[in-house]
C-alpha cells in the first residue's frame, strides 16, 4: 500500500488486480477497439490528405474573379421597356483595383498566399501544329506558394522571362516540342508573340497538361490586352475546408466573384465529406462498444463486490469515496487499453507502411505516425471509460450497507 | 450507571410502511449501555436482533424513537453526519468476519483509518500491527485474508473494529461460525479489550455460555425486550 495514494486509488487498482481475468479481457477489448480507431483515422487521414493534396495542389483554393457582366433591362425611356434581355458575353477583364484586393487578401489571417495572373484562351502555333490552350500569366515568386510548378517541371526549368513559357508536357508531345524550341502564341484579337520554352510541366492530369501554358504576368497581359490588369486573384487558406467561408467574405468585402474549390469541385467535395461523416460514424460505434464493454465489466463488478462495499461503508467509506472507486477502475480500464491499443494501432501502421508497397517499392499510401492522433485516443477512451463507469459508480454508492452486507 | 455510550428510546422499525405487506419488527425499544459495558443480546431467529444492531450501527434508521450514540442523537443527521459518527464511534465485527480479499491482514485492520484519512502513514501502520499482535497475529499480517483460518481472520475482523478506538463495538454472532476453542479466543479477546479500554460491547449471540460471560444479557423476542438482567457486576478497567 503506497502512502501518497489516496484510498481510492488503492481500492480500485487492489479491485481491479482481484478480478485479473476480466480486467485483462476488457483492457483487450478496448485496446482492439482503441487500435481500429487509431489505424482506421490515420489511414482515412492519408488517404484524404493524398486525394486532397493531388486535386488541391495544382490549383488554388479560392479563384478571384471580376464580377459577372449583366445585361439590365431599359427602364424609365419614353414609354418604352426592353421585353427582352440578351444575356451578354464575358470579356476577359481586368478585377477592379485588383493590387488593392490583393493586398488586403494577403492581410488575412487565414489566407496563405494570394497571386494575381491574367489568363485567356490562346492558340499555339508550331509550324504546321496548332493548338488551342490556355495561357495563365503569372507573377512567378506569388504563383508557386500556390501551384508548386517547379515541382511538377519534368524538363526545362520554372523560369519566366518577358520571352519564356512553361507548357504543359500533353501539349508538348501534340507540338511535338522540347525545351528551347519557340512557339508561337496568338490570341483571338491577332496580338502575338513569339515565345521559348523553358520547361515543360506534369500537372497530374492529361486535360491539364494538354491545354496549359504559362508565362509571365506582363507578358500574358500584352497578349490578352490586359496592361496592367489582372483577371483573376488565385488564393490559398490555411484551412481547406474553410475556403467556402473565406471566399464569401472575400466576395463580400470586395465586390468580386469568389470561387472556392468546395464550389467549383461540388462532388469531389461530398465525397470527401461523405467520408468524413463515415469515418466519424464508425469511431463513434466503437467508442460506443468500449463505453458498454467498460460498463458491463464494473456492473459485474459491483454486483460482485457489493458485499465489499457494504462493509466499507459500515467502516465509514462515504458514497462519495465508492463512487470514485469505480469511477477510477472505469477511467484506469479506458486508459489502459488506450495505451496498448495505440501501441498495436502504431504496430499496424508500421506494418502497412513496410509491407503494403506500390510497384515502384514506395508504400501504397503513406500513413504517419501522428502524436496527437494517440492522444486523442487515449483520451477518448479513458472519458469513455470514466463515463461508462458512472452508472455503475452511481449503483455502488447508492447500495444499502445493510443489504450489501446481507449479500 | 457508568456515562451512556449507547441510549435507544422507543425505538420502532417497520418494513414496508404505508403498503398492506406493511410489518412492524421493532416495538419501540429502550436501552441505554453504560460505558465499558459487556452486553449480550441474545432471542430466537427472527427477533428483531440483527434489525437492531443495524440501526445502532447507523446503517439503517428507525421510523420512530432516539438513538444517541455517545451523547449524539442521530435522527436528524444526514448520510455523510452518520458514516463520520459510524467511522469514528462505532466498530463492527460480522458473523463472517467479512474481511476484503484484496487485501492483506495489517491492510484490512488499517482500512477504517484509511477511509478517514483518505491516505495511508507510517501510524495507521503502527496501530494496525499493534492490533494484530494483541490478537497473536503479528505474523500474519502480510497474508491476504483468504490465506487464513476462519478463527483468524474473525481475529482480524476484531482488530479492524478496534482500529478507530471506538466507543461501541457491535458484533453479529461473531463465533457463529468458529468451534468452540477459536469462539473461546475471539470472545477472550473481545473481552480483554473491553476490560483494558473499556470499550462498549454489544454481541448478538446464540451461545449461552459465551452469554454466561457477559456483564449483561438483554432477551428480544418478537420485537421487544423481554429480560434484561446483569450477569456479574460491570468490571472495572485492568
Amino acid at each position: 500500500m503506497h502512502s501518497w495514494l489516496p484510498f481510492e486509488w488503492i481500492a480500485a487498482g487492489r479491485f481491479l488486480r482481484e478480478g485479473r481475468m476480466q480486467t485483462a479481457s476488457i483492457i483487450l477489448g478496448v485496446s482492439i477497439g482503441v487500435s481500429v480507431i487509431v489505424f482506421m483515422s490515420a489511414a482515412l487521414t492519408a488517404q484524404q490528405q493524398n486525394i486532397i493534396h493531388r486535386v488541391l495542389s495544382a490549383q488554388p483554393h479560392i479563384v478571384l474573379l471580376p464580377p459577372k457582366e449583366v445585361a439590365r433591362a431599359l427602364r424609365g425611356g419614353p414609354g418604352a421597356e426592353a421585353a427582352l434581355v440578351q444575356k451578354p458575353f464575358q470579356r476577359v477583364r481586368s478585377i477592379d483595383q485588383w493590387q488593392r484586393i490583393l493586398r488586403e487578401v494577403e492581410r488575412m489571417p487565414a489566407v496563405t498566399a494570394a497571386s494575381p495572373s491574367a489568363s485567356g484562351s490562346v492558340l499555339a502555333v508550331r509550324g504546321e501544329a496548332t493548338r488551342s490552350v490556355s495561357v495563365l500569366g503569372i507573377d512567378p515568386d506569388r504563383y508557386f506558394r500556390i501551384v508548386p510548378v517547379p515541382e511538377k517541371i519534368v524538363s526545362g526549368q520554372a523560369r519566366l522571362g518577358s520571352e519564356d513559357i512553361v507548357v504543359g508536357i500533353e501539349l508538348a508531345a501534340d507540338l511535338g516540342a522540347r525545351v528551347g524550341d519557340k512557339l508561337r502564341i496568338v490570341a483571338a484579337s491577332g496580338r502575338g508573340a513569339t515565345l521559348s520554352i523553358a520547361g515543360i510541366v506534369d500537372l497530374g492530369s492529361k486535360g491539364a497538361n494538354q491545354r496549359t501554358t504559362y508565362v509571365a504576368l506582363h507578358t500574358a497581359q500584352a497578349l490578352l490586352g490586359l496592361i496592367g490588369g489582372a483577371s483573376s486573384i488565385d488564393v490559398t487558406v490555411q484551412d481547406i475546408f474553410a475556403a467556402e467561408d473565406v471566399a464569401r467574405v472575400i466576395a463580400g468585402a470586395n465586390g468580386v466573384e469568389a470561387d472556392s474549390w468546395i464550389r467549383t469541385n461540388e462532388q469531389f467535395f461530398i465525397a470527401i465529406s461523405a467520408q468524413t461523416i463515415a469515418n466519424t460514424t464508425i469511431r463513434f460505434f466503437v467508442a460506443l462498444a468500449i463505453a458498454f464493454g467498460i460498463a458491463a465489466v464494473l456492473i459485474v463488478s459491483v454486483v460482485q463486490k457489493s458485499r465489499e462495499i457494504g462493509i466499507l461503508r459500515a467502516m465509514g467509506a462515504t458514497r462519495g469515496q465508492i463512487l470514485r472507486v469505480f469511477l477510477l477502475q472505469g477511467a484506469a480500464l479506458g486508459l489502459a487499453g488506450s495505451l496498448l491499443g495505440s501501441a498495436f494501432g502504431a504496430a499496424a501502421i508500421l506494418a502497412w507502411d513496410r509491407y503494403f508497397l506500390a510497384a515502384d517499392g514506395t508504400p501504397l499510401l503513406p500513413i504517419d505516425l501522428q502524436g496527437s492522433l494517440f492522444i486523442a485516443a487515449a483520451l477518448l477512451a479513458t472519458l469513455t471509460g470514466l463515463a461508462s463507469a458512472l452508472m455503475p459508480a452511481l449503483r455502488g454508492a447508492r447500495l444499502d450497507p445493510v443489504t450489501a452486507i446481507r449479500g | 450507571m457508568a456515562e451512556a455510550v449507547l441510549e435507544l428510546e422507543g425505538l420502532r422499525k417497520a418494513y414496508g410502511v404505508g403498503t398492506s405487506a406493511e410489518i412492524e419488527v421493532l416495538h419501540g425499544i429502550d436501552l441505554t449501555l453504560g460505558k465499558g459495558e459487556f452486553c449480550a443480546l441474545m432471542g430466537p431467529s427472527g427477533s428483531g436482533k440483527s434489525t437492531l444492531l443495524n440501526l445502532i450501527g447507523l446503517l439503517d434508521r428507525p421510523n420512530a424513537g432516539r438513538l444517541s450514540v455517545d451523547g449524539r442523537e442521530t435522527s436528524k443527521l444526514n448520510d455523510r453526519a452518520l458514516t463520520a459518527l459510524r467511522g469514528h464511534h462505532i466498530g463492527f465485527v460480522f458473523q463472517y468476519h467479512h474481511l476484503l480479499p484484496a487485501f492483506t491482514a495489517l491492510e484490512n485492520v488499517m482500512m477504517p483509518m484509511l477511509l478517514d484519512r483518505g491516505r495511508p502513514n507510517a501510524a495507521m501502520r503502527r496501530r494496525a500491527a499493534s492490533l494484530l499482535e494483541s490478537m497473536g497475529l503479528a505474523q500474519w499480517r502480510d497474508h491476504l485474508a483468504t490465506n487464513m483460518s476462519g478463527g483468524q481472520q474473525q481475529r482480524v475482523a476484531v482488530a479492524r473494529a478496534l482500529a478507530m478506538n471506538p466507543s461501541l463495538v457491535l458484533a453479529d454472532e461473531p463465533t457463529g461460525n468458529l468451534d468452540t476453542k477459536s469462539a473461546q479466543t475471539v470472545f477472550d479477546l473481545m473481552r480483554e479489550v473491553n476490560r483494558n479500554q473499556r470499550t462498549t460491547v454489544l454481541i448478538v449471540t446464540h451461545n449461552h455460555a459465551l452469554a454466561a460471560q457477559c456483564d449483561r444479557i438483554v432477551e428480544l423476542v418478537d420485537g421487544q425486550i423481554v429480560n434484561d438482567r446483569r450477569v456479574r457486576p460491570q468490571q472495572a478497567a485492568a
